[in-house]
């Protein structure tokens, strides 16, 4: 049954991919409009050899994970407090609801001009697009843990330091991880968007500069290497997910 | 007055509670979970608590364990020393914690009271021996049955070797073989150092089962109707005592006192 579902996971791209591939030679697709998925391939192959394609991703990546860092670690400790303390949450909650909504590529302009058009305002705006998704999704997870837990812990005398490292935080950590996992989905469409607006490498640009050269199969190169970048992204994640949690039934 | 705070030292370790009462502010009117509470437990003492739902039974033994302040009595209990605990209180339901192996659990007392890692990890395992899970000192507890996540519960609360053991009942969730089976080891461990124990129940069986004492409190203001003394010595056989009349006659007063507050418990 799951080895058929597996397989059966293969079929729906594999399909297609054949069905693009066939229309593209039989000449119903305009090439100079669509590529063909081997053109894409061929593309692909070039843009790594030259070592094009692995420095605007490289660029990305780090653009994301530094922007992670930045965005994740005050957004777990301010969700634990949150989470923790009834007037830490009061006092921040109705800023937290204000800004939450915004769609935080609207404010890139704002940081571009603060922080210039560099890796400062690249790596900021991924930190600020996952931060309230963490926050929230962190202080969530601390406020739906069972009240026993914290009487566990005062009744063998813990301190308010230990109801945060022993309680909260392991106990919020399944909850952290949703909310990183679903601020990476973010983090990938505000860097593209990001490079996308102003920048002078990553995927983003990289996608921009092939629209501006008129260079299909480039963007579709593009397009595909986002795809592959965020499937990699989740695998990685669940994979600490497992590594961190090891308490949680499958 | 000697008091039981003073008797530390002495290896007499028991629980006076004087007048204690605990009223929330309730919306319309105050609300009081429990109301001038007067008993005492003697050092090395098995005393049951039972009461009909929503007596105050939990809100009295979370005062006893330092969870929650009373508004108004006294409560003398021995304090902890470097090492040891005043009070341990075992939780009932879910109470081990689900991120930590069994041993971590077992060990999580004593990692609050600084314990150094090598002494708290051996004293941990001892107790986790103790109680027949050694071989289970890695395992999670999703990984580990109800029973013998109890089984953890009680030995975190021994390893922290306290004067006075609260138990809010603690196998209440349990079918009732294990819950004998757990019973059994509860008084065998007992047994060993015989530490002064209040265990609240809503089983009459349990209680007279385990107990030196039943406590009977009343219903919701709770307060101390009656205390009925267990008439069987130590150590005991279950298969043995039912079947002593006393047994049944026992039974049937405790009944006889809690279907009252039972009743009043139910009305509006």
């Amino acid at each position: 049954m799951r080895v058929a579902d597996r397989w059966l996971a293969v079929v729906s791209p594999l399909g297609l991919l054949v069905l693009w591939e066939g229309l593209s030679r039989a000449g119903v697709l305009d090439p100079r409009f669509i590529a063909s998925p081997s053109a894409i391939g061929r593309t692909l192959v070039a843009l790594i050899r030259t070592g094009e394609l692995p420095y605007h991703v490289g660029v990305s990546v780090e653009r994301i994970v530094a922007g992670f860092l930045l965005g994740s670690i005050p957004a777990v400790a301010l969700g634990l407090a949150m989470g923790l303390n009834r007037s830490v949450r009061a006092l921040l909650m109705p800023l937290v609801a204000a800004i939450y909504p915004i769609p935080k590529i609207a404010v890139y302009p704002l940081i571009i001009f603060y922080l210039g058009i560099g890796e400062a305002s690249k790596v900021s705006i991924v930190a600020l697009s996952i931060f309230f998704l963490v926050l929230l999704n962190t202080m969530a997870g601390v406020l739906g843990l069972d009240r026993t837990y914290f009487n566990i812990a005062r009744a063998y005398g813990a301190r308010p330091v230990d109801l945060f490292t022993t309680i909260a935080w392991p106990g919020a950590l399944p909850a952290i991880f949703t909310g990183l996992k679903l601020g990476m989905g973010f983090a990938l469409i505000v860097i593209v968007g990001a490079e996308l607006l102003g920048s002078d490498a990553g995927i983003g640009f990289l996608i921009w500069r092939s629209y501006q050269i008129f260079a299909i199969d480039v963007m579709f190169a593009g397009l595909l290497v986002t795809a592959v970048l965020g499937w990699l992204a989740t695998i990685a994640l669940d994979w600490l997910e497992r590594r961190a949690l090891p308490w949680r039934p499958n | 007055m000697l008091r039981a705070a003073d008797q530390v030292g002495t290896g007499l370790a028991g629980i006076d509670v004087v007048g204690l009462s605990k009223v929330y502010p309730g919306l319309h009117s105050p609300f009081a979970a429990i109301q001038d509470i007067t008993f005492a437990v003697r050092d090395g003492e098995f005393a049951a608590l039972i009461g009909p739902s929503g007596c105050g039974k939990t809100t009295l033994l979370h005062i006893l364990a330092g969870l929650i302040d009373s508004t108004a009595g006294a409560v003398t209990m021995p304090r902890g020393h470097p090492g040891r605990l005043g009070t341990a209180l075992v939780f009932q339901g879910t109470s081990t914690l689900p991120w930590m192996t069994a041993l971590g659990n077992v060990a999580y007392g004593l990692r609050l009271m600084g314990v150094p890692l090598a002494e708290r990890i051996a004293r941990a395992r001892g107790h986790l021996e103790r109680v027949g899970l050694l071989a289970f000192a890695d395992a999670y507890p999703h990984q580990l049955s109800e029973g013998m996540r109890q089984r953890v519960s009680i030995a975190r609360a021994l390893a922290t070797d306290p004067a006075i053991l609260l138990m809010d009942e603690p196998f209440a969730d349990l079918d009732e073989q294990n819950r004998l089976l757990l019973q059994d080891e509860l008084l065998r461990i007992w047994q060993e150092d015989r530490k002064t124990v209040l265990f609240v129940t809503h089983s009459l069986d349990e209680a007279i089962r385990l107990s030196d004492r039943v406590l009977v409190m009343s219903a919701s203001p709770g307060r101390i109707k009656t205390e009925v003394p267990v008439p069987f010595g130590r150590p005991r056989d279950y298969q043995v005592i039912r079947r002593d009349p006393a047994y049944g006659a026992l039974s049937a007063r405790l009944w006889g006192e809690l279907r009252e507050e039972v009743l009043r418990a139910g009305r509006p």
